[in-house]
């Protein structure tokens, strides 16, 4: 069975629904990446130097790292030699094949959320400016409260203006509490008031909001060191998962972020957000590739149900639609 | 974090491109690859990558190379050259509307930084007696409008705002009203971020501009973006004309290669750069800075210009003359010593270089040794100068007494001299295999003491004299 075919059968047995919502939100994604793709193969019947130039070049646009995209070409070169490939077109299913692989989650590496019921679950969201801390605390907060899970949010963004204003208006869409101090407050003590009025409330899931920080701010990034320590003294086993919010526009500067706020605030996971843009969000390749550092969810829109888990599968299925459809289309003519 | 690693990759290419009179195919081919890749990596879009590599490629094959220079730094001179050509060249400024209020239109995606950054205009407008109004004209983030407020607050300046519930263009006419009858000069819109491809949206923005027709409508883009800069910058200005950009989170540790993307598919100048969380952390761009930043060249650049403002030609080309005939000569070595000195103190130089940072430490250069050098040969007549052969014990002894040396100084560095003497004339042979006796044997300035020599430091690491 081909690899696509394979892919195919694993998405099938996926709810329809969500599989719609990726292929929807990465529209744009697919559109550039995967024509450029097929027109690339078309184009070259013989694979040759230019080939992989242009590969290359393709890949590098959708921001997914020189040196990952390096690494990769050179698979793809030792690969063609192997097994003696000369078509371009029995190339693209190694490629896909690979991709997947570099976004795939080890088994040991869960891509849920570390969330247990019978205990109060803390998840603390960090991140540089302006990626959407906030906006997907709001969106996740609602997935919570639809789960039927009790809900309680800390305003720990006390730095930028209006931040507490804006948490509070996600609290009043989706019904949750939220737990705050003033405008320029130390953030570890609006975070440890959370904790202690999560305990007593019978909380199930806390969702902490930090200031947007640039990751190269020592002070800042000792602060949200301080944050977490609170929170670890303050409930043991806390916080449960540290969420770093990347924006899928970034380019390289994303695996700094990932590698510092990795060190100071211990990040368990990534959440991708404003994937529905023209961007490919390419990046989390090379962070996974080089970081080891899972997505976990992705943010595809402006509504409040636009968050969604992350499956690999479904990216890479969203951004080869086109090529999945071709090959299966290819294999069940023979059969019929 | 890539800044060290890239500047001395790109010295290691260098390197072996060193020894070469002009610039050829190869030589631009090899620093190209580097150059490229160091563009790739601080996020500017593949395309214009593509494009300046081919335009300072064709610039670069058979140029002349200065004399203070490789051909690597050359090829250096010529990328940074063009970055900032590309970039704008000089400082852009703000337009002001001779029938104020002068208008300005922010724009962007989420989280560029619109808002932070209408309050620092807002303040930066301020320090030059403006009275800006702030117009709230964001209505759908949540608290956006409470955001602008406080800033407002902070600042003492006006923010005008009629809820969320009206629409953007509302706003925007009434505001403009509200600033005329105010004698307020400045109206600063802030606007909602949006998707370039949110069609609804971005022609919610052209209906603002044909109402308030603003004199300035600046996109703000987030220094960090990606390889999609250039979508979003193209889309926004194919829709709404754009007049310049701000670049925000530049305080950052990005390289910031969204800066190039953006200017070379829009045209349009970036006129601030923001870079802190202040809100005075607004400052007008500087082209120059950025191409330097983007290439993660560090001083190398200024070492150039250094180089190149120092070094007399003329003089250099008489040398080389000279050193054809297989000539050398005190007065050489002095002539030599002065020019590689106007390049400022040793030290400063190594720290420049890159890749010799590390070596700062290691390499003990005696800026007083240098200078006791000097002096015996100051301390020589000039016809002793010239013909280094009519050193005898006498005269030797008198150079010490008049240079405050001792006669075994005196003689180490003749000594010194006379192996570089044999050094010059191997240069004037082919340059490789100059190249591979200088490693054997070391290459050492009087200078440099024991410690260089033995430790096979050699002197002109990459810096080259200007002889060749």
């Amino acid at each position: 069975m081909s690899f696509f075919k394979r892919l195919r059968d694993a998405i099938v047995q996926k709810s329809e629904a969500v599989t719609q919502k990726f292929t929807d939100g990465l529209a744009k994604t697919r559109d550039l990446l995967v024509e450029k793709v097929e027109d690339l193969v078309r184009r070259y019947k013989k694979i040759d130097e230019n080939f992989f130039e242009e590969l290359e070049e393709i890949l590098i646009t959708a921001d997914v790292g020189v040196n990952t995209v390096m690494e990769l070409i050179d698979e793809l070169r030792s690969e063609v030699r192997k097994q003696k490939i000369e078509d371009a077109m029995d190339l693209q299913p190694i490629l896909s094949e690979k991709l997947v692989a570099l976004l795939k989650n080890d088994d040991s590496m869960d891509a849920g959320l570390n969330i247990e019921d019978g205990r109060l679950n803390v998840i603390l969201f960090v991140g540089v400016n302006g990626v959407g801390k906030t906006t997907t605390i709001g969106k996740m907060a609602h997935m919570f409260k639809q789960q039927g899970k009790k809900v309680l949010l800390a305003a720990g963004d006390t730095f930028r203006a209006a931040a507490i204003e804006q948490l509070e208006v996600w609290g009043d869409r989706v019904g949750v509490d939220v737990i705050k101090h003033q405008q320029g407050a130390d953030p570890a003590a609006v975070i440890y008031d959370a904790v202690q009025a999560a305990k007593s409330r019978g909380v199930d899931i806390l969702l902490c909001d930090t200031a947007g920080r640039l990751q190269n701010k020592v002070n800042l990034m000792e602060e949200l060191s301080k944050v977490h320590r609170v929170l670890q003294r303050e409930l043991p086993g806390a916080p449960h998962e540290v969420l770093l919010v990347l924006d899928a526009t970034t380019g390289q500067n994303a695996l700094s972020q990932a590698k510092t706020f990795g060190k100071s605030a211990g990040v368990t996971g990534i959440v991708l957000t404003k994937l529905d843009g023209t961007a490919k969000g390419g990046i989390v390749i090379a962070i996974r590739n080089e970081l080891n550092i899972p997505v976990k969810y992705v943010g595809l829109g402006e509504r409040m149900d636009d968050l969604q888990p992350f499956d690999p599968e479904q990216f890479v299925h969203a951004l080869f639609a086109g090529l999945i459809a071709q090959e299966t289309e290819g294999e069940q003519q023979p059969e019929a | 974090m890539a800044f060290e690693s890239l500047a001395s990759r790109l010295q290691s290419a260098f390197d072996k491109l060193r020894g070469r009179g002009k610039i050829d195919e190869a030589v631009v081919s090899e620093a190209m690859r580097e150059v490229r890749l160091a563009l790739l990596e601080a996020d500017v879009n593949f395309k214009v990558v593509k494009d300046f590599v081919a335009r300072v490629k064709e610039r670069a094959v058979g140029q002349e190379v200065l004399k203070s220079l490789t051909p690597g730094q050359m090829v250096i001179k010529i990328v940074n050259e063009e970055l900032i050509e590309l970039m704008g060249g000089n400082v852009a400024q703000l337009a002001a509307s001779h029938r104020p209020p002068t208008v300005v239109m922010m724009a962007g995606l989420q989280g560029a930084g619109k808002t932070t950054t209408t309050g620092k205009l807002a303040k930066y407008l301020q320090k030059q007696n403006r009275k800006p109004l702030l117009v709230a004209a964001d209505i759908y983030r949540p608290a956006a409008i409470k955001q602008l407020q406080v800033l407002g607050d902070q600042l003492n300046v006006p923010v005008f705002s009629l809820g969320d519930q009206v629409s953007p263009v509302e706003i925007a006419k009434q505001a403009i009203d509200h600033a005329k009858a105010n004698h307020l000069d400045y109206v600063i819109i802030d606007t909602a971020g949006r998707l370039h491809i949110d069609e609804a949206l971005m022609e919610e923005l052209k209906q603002v501009r044909e109402v308030a027709r603003p004199d300035e409508i600046l996109l703000v883009v987030d220094a960090m973006t990606g390889q999609d800069a250039v979508n979003v910058a193209e889309s926004f200005n194919s829709q709404l004309e754009l007049t310049g950009v701000i670049l925000t989170k530049l305080d950052g540790d990005t390289r910031g290669g969204a800066a190039l993307s953006v200017k070379a598919v829009t045209g349009k100048p970036i006129k601030f750069a923001a870079m802190g969380e202040k809100l005075d952390a607004l400052e007008p761009f500087h082209p120059d800075r950025m191409a330097s930043r983007i290439l993660g060249m560090g001083d190398v650049l200024s070492l150039i210009e250094k180089a190149q403002e120092a070094v007399d030609e003329e003089k250099a080309k008489e040398m080389e003359r000279q050193m054809r005939q297989g000539e050398f000569t005190f007065d050489m070595f002095l002539d030599a010593m002065q020019q590689m000195r106007n390049l400022g103190p040793f030290e400063d130089l190594l720290g420049m270089m890159p890749g010799m940072n590390k070596m700062k430490g290691s390499v003990k250069v005696d800026e007083k040794q240098i200078a006791r050098v000097e002096a015996i040969a100051k301390s020589m007549t000039k016809e002793e100068r010239s013909n280094p052969e009519l050193l005898n014990a006498s005269r030797r002894k008198r150079i010490a007494a008049g240079s405050g040396t001792t006669i075994q100084e005196v003689n180490r560095f003749i000594k010194q001299f006379d192996e570089m003497k044999k050094m010059m004339k191997q240069f004037t042979g082919v340059a490789d295999k100059m190249k591979k006796k200088a490693k054997k044997k070391g290459f050492g300035l009087p200078f440099m003491g024991k410690g260089g020599n033995q430790g096979g430091n050699n002197f002109p690491f990459n810096f080259k004299p200007p002889f060749k």
